[in-house]
């Protein structure tokens, strides 16, 4: 097959609507628009029943009953809703009484959708602890045991990274909460993770989750919220006031076309999960050992197992990030820099791990998806290679690294 | 970033990379001066070397290598280009504005240009060091 340009190496960042997604939700554009809110004709009845059936095809993909999943814009309002929600529901002093609202864990390299509301409610009088993940990213049960206190009430790790692809020891983190006989709600942002992975909310003791549509073949603008209904029936302050639509933690009427989006995807993942699994972390390991095989000063970013099986972030020593994007532009991925550029915008993420800590790397994330192929993934070696290969020969750093010289040791002419 | 043809043109045909050495040879090279300027942390590091036919005092050749984004990389290449064939005080005259209009290069790489323009001093004055030639004022300027 050939190849047409340029190829989509970024589904972390978003993936394409599988074509059976649309195909399910065309109708409801046009014949079947109903609003579900609608109680007394057709219309709305057929809207309601098409988002019932979406509610049991997302709550399948995640071990969780229909009633527990809340429809929400997508993973960032799902967030905020978890985030906020559960902390001023379950805060232990009220504002302004001077003392701490309530403790809460999360990690240093969250999604931004995580950062930012724990940032916006230690202004308001929370407290947060944000741990610092060793080299390999990954956030362990004892990490967070050490860091509860008295009043935490609310922990949130995401599942996996979206920049490295590390996955937490979520089973194990939800098995010591749930272990410490404490009401202390656990959140994880499952956005790269729910509907490629196997999950079960109830096994790994996860209170709320939070997922999107458009990384698993859905539409955008479309995501969930799981909420536990059992032991503990989780509470929250909702965000939107109004119509009191899914049970009053989000009014508003319900995007039906995308629910139904959702829905088809999450049940084609359900089927297709395994399949997917094993063929993209085959391309996976091609693409990192061929790489990491024809360059020296290369390294495979985050633990190397306990990975995502499509998402491949790798970092090039003596390399620029923009010119590296230049040479690599038939190729759609992103790129993070781990030091300070001119040109680009320093990954936390990487940064967090202390890659960067030696001077001059720049990185990218390549993220495989269904559709992604062998002959995509040759070129891309083939390309990525001779890029790097080409920008050593102009980088007066990779010489003086050949020379034996210390870059940390010069003294540059800062600028 | 969308450049325009120019630094795209440089950047994939880079003119006169290279060196007159490792870093201990042109050291010791009294024909040849270097300048490398710029820091890693900062994503850009420029190193440009000459070689100065003694007996006229003109630049016969120029080299560079360059870390950095395409407009970096299109800079220091023009500078070489520029550089051949000039007297070490021509060489001084050359301005990073002049650059900047040769390249279309937008403003929020005007800083490449500035280094070039650094990195051409740095390499004259490295030279004039060398070979006991009074430094010129304006070598000793930074930006």
């Amino acid at each position: 097959m050939a190849i047409t340009f340029p190829i989509y190496l970024d589904h972390a960042a978003t993936t394409p609507c599988d074509p059976r997604v649309v195909e399910a939700m065309l109708p409801y554009f046009t014949e079947k628009f109903g609003n579900p809110g609608s109680r007394n004709h057709s219309f709305g009845w057929d809207a309601e029943s098409a988002v019932d059936a979406a509610r049991e095809q997302v709550a399948a993909i995640l071990g969780a009953t229909d009633k527990e999943i809340i429809f929400t814009s997508g993973a960032t309002e799902s967030n905020n809703l978890a985030l906020r929600g559960a902390a001023l529901m379950y805060e232990k002093n009220p504002a302004g009484s001077g003392t701490c609202r309530g403790h809460i864990i999360t990690s240093a390299i969250e999604h931004k959708a995580v950062l930012d509301p724990c940032k916006r409610l230690q202004k308001e009088g929370f407290e947060v602890t944000f741990l610092d993940p060793p080299a390999d990213g990954i956030i362990t049960a004892d990490m967070v045991k050490a860091a509860l206190r008295d009043d935490t009430i609310l922990v949130s790790l995401m599942w996996a990274n979206n920049e490295i692809g590390t996955i937490n020891e979520i089973p194990a983190i939800g098995a010591m909460l749930k272990a410490s006989g404490r009401e202390i709600i656990f959140h994880t942002d499952a956005t790269q993770w729910a509907g490629k992975m196997p999950t079960n909310v109830d096994k790994d003791g996860v209170d709320l989750l939070s997922m999107s549509s458009h990384k698993i073949y859905g539409p955008k603008g479309v995501g969930a919220l799981y909420v536990r209904r059992r032991r503990p029936r989780v509470r929250l302050t909702s965000l939107v006031d109004g119509g009191g639509q899914e049970r009053g933690f989000r009014s508003g009427t319900l995007n039906v076309t995308g629910i139904v989006g959702m829905g088809k995807a999450c049940e084609i993942a359900l089927h297709e999960m395994d399949r997917d699994t094993a063929r993209l972390s085959k391309m996976r390991k091609r693409l990192e050992e061929s790489i990491t095989a024809q360059l020296d000063s290369t390294q495979v970013n985050g633990h190397r197992e306990k990975r995502l099986p499509h998402i491949a972030n790798i970092s090039f020593g003596f390399v620029e990030g923009e010119s590296l994007m230049m040479a690599c532009k038939e190729i759609a991925c992103s790129s993070g820099s781990a030091c300070t550029s001119a040109s680009l915008e320093p990954s936390y993420v990487l940064k967090g791990l202390g890659v960067g800590d030696e001077l001059a790397h720049s990185s990218l994330r390549l993220s495989l998806g269904r559709w992604t192929t062998d002959e995509q993934i040759d070129y891309s070696i083939e390309k990525i290679v001779a890029a790097v290969k080409k920008l050593r020969s102009l980088s007066p750093l990779y010489d003086m690294h050949k020379e034996g010289i210390d870059l940390s040791k010069v003294e540059w002419a800062g600028h | 970033m969308s450049y325009g043809p120019k630094i795209i043109d440089h950047y994939e045909n880079p003119r006169n990379v290279g060196n007159f050495g490792t870093q201990a040879d042109v050291k010791t090279r009294k024909d040849v001066g270097v300048g490398l300027v710029g820091a890693p942390e900062c994503g850009d590091v420029m190193q440009l070397q000459i070689k100065v036919d003694q007996a006229t005092g003109k630049i016969e050749d120029a080299k560079f290598k360059c870390f950095g984004c395409g407009s970096a990389i299109a800079s220091s290449s023009l500078a070489t280009e520029w550089l051949k064939g000039k007297t070490l005080d021509e060489g001084l005259a050359i301005k990073n504005t002049q650059i900047v209009e040769e390249l279309s290069l937008p403003p929020v790489k005007i800083h490449c240009s500035v280094l070039a323009e650094d990195a051409i001093r740095a390499a004259i004055a490295d030279y004039k060091a060398k070979n006991g030639l009074p430094a010129d004022a304006d070598t000793a300027k930074s930006h």
